[in-house]
């Protein structure tokens, strides 16, 4: 009994040290800082993907560029799909001239390079052929055509 | 004088918010984090095309696959449901032969696909999707592995490296996408 009222006596007087608590915090704080992406560009085009499975990665995370098509957000471009890169809209005729570009600022990662694609379902193959042939005069094979996880067939 | 020492002993700066204003900071980057997954079907384009590139193959070494504007499938010329096409394109890669339409053997073998301009993304996905599909499920076979723990064999660890080699060597990937038609217009 007198031991038992000597713990609670103890700690009523004691405080839990929080002292060490901004610490924690602040390690979270860094972590999700550094996980953070702060989304590159805003999307100026619908981009529903479409579905697969058995999906792979890029090679290497920062030797990607990102290429969306789809059809506008904004109605004022029209219907038609179209093609962005970083916060712009590009014709694929341009494509050529900005990956050899990007492929120069790469330096030694420039091998690695993958041609990230983030296309609309509903987009049709034929703007895709037109950036692809782009992809292809430059030499720049490898592609990742990103989808959702899931049954294609459904 | 000794109101600058009072001034210097007495600062004590009280840490109590600090952790408030780093939750409120990291509440902040939890809600915007979102770990964004870059996962898809990964393709390699032919090479750049060039004047002589004359093909000789034998015609029944080359699985023809056609797309058209809408969405219909065309295989060795003959119309097809896409639920059929990876059957029928583990037949054709495993053939040893035995059918004369299909391949001498697999590393003779080759798939040949063409969309046209008016397929759509979607269509085109599920059939290159099924296409691949059907060379990792071969390969798996090949090794005696499921198809799920063949695509988990790490390619840097040199005892499962050897396993995909063997698996590439019998069934070299060889999906070749064909010059685009435009038949249906854009």
């Amino acid at each position: 009994m007198s031991r038992f009222q000597g713990r609670s006596k103890r700690s009523g007087q004691q405080e839990i040290p929080t002292t060490a608590l901004p610490d924690i915090i602040f390690i979270l704080l860094f972590f999700f800082m550094v996980v953070t992406v702060v989304k590159p560009s805003d999307r100026l085009v619908e981009n529903v993907l479409p579905k697969a499975q058995n999906l792979e990665e890029v090679e290497q995370k920062n030797a990607v560029i990102t290429i969306y098509i789809g059809a506008p957000v904004d109605d004022a471009f029209g219907a038609e799909p179209k093609v962005q890169v970083d916060d712009r809209f590009i014709e694929p005729k341009e494509l050529r001239k900005y990956i050899s570009e990007k492929k120069d600022k790469l330096g030694d990662l420039a091998p690695k390079l993958m041609i990230v694609l983030k296309i609309d379902r509903d987009a049709r193959m034929g703007i895709i052929t037109d950036v692809e042939q782009e992809l292809r005069e430059v030499d720049q094979r490898k592609i990742l055509y990103v989808t959702y996880k899931g049954d294609p067939l459904n | 004088m000794p109101k600058s020492r009072k001034d210097r002993s007495m600062p004590e700066i009280s840490a109590s918010s600090m952790a408030d204003i780093a939750f409120l900071l990291l509440i902040f980057f939890l809600v915007v984090t979102t770990i964004e997954s870059e996962e898809g079907v990964r393709f390699v384009l032919p090479p750049k095309k060039t004047e002589d590139q004359v093909v000789d193959m034998h015609d029944r070494n080359i699985f023809k696959v056609i797309l058209n504007s809408s969405n219909k499938l065309l295989v060795e010329d003959e119309p097809m449901k896409l639920g059929t096409l990876k059957t029928e394109a583990k037949l054709f890669l495993t053939n040893y032969k035995a059918n004369p339409e299909y391949s001498d053997s697999p590393q003779d073998a080759v798939i040949s696909f063409r969309a046209d301009r008016g397929t759509s993304y979607e269509f085109y996905i599920q059939v290159l999707h099924e296409l691949k599909a059907a060379y990792q499920e071969v390969r798996a076979e090949e090794i005696g592995l499921p198809v799920d723990k063949f695509l988990a064999l790490d390619k840097n660890d040199p005892a499962q490296a050897k396993f995909i080699a063997r698996a590439q060597e019998v069934y070299p990937f060889r999906l070749s996408r064909a010059e685009p038609t435009d038949a249906g217009g854009n």
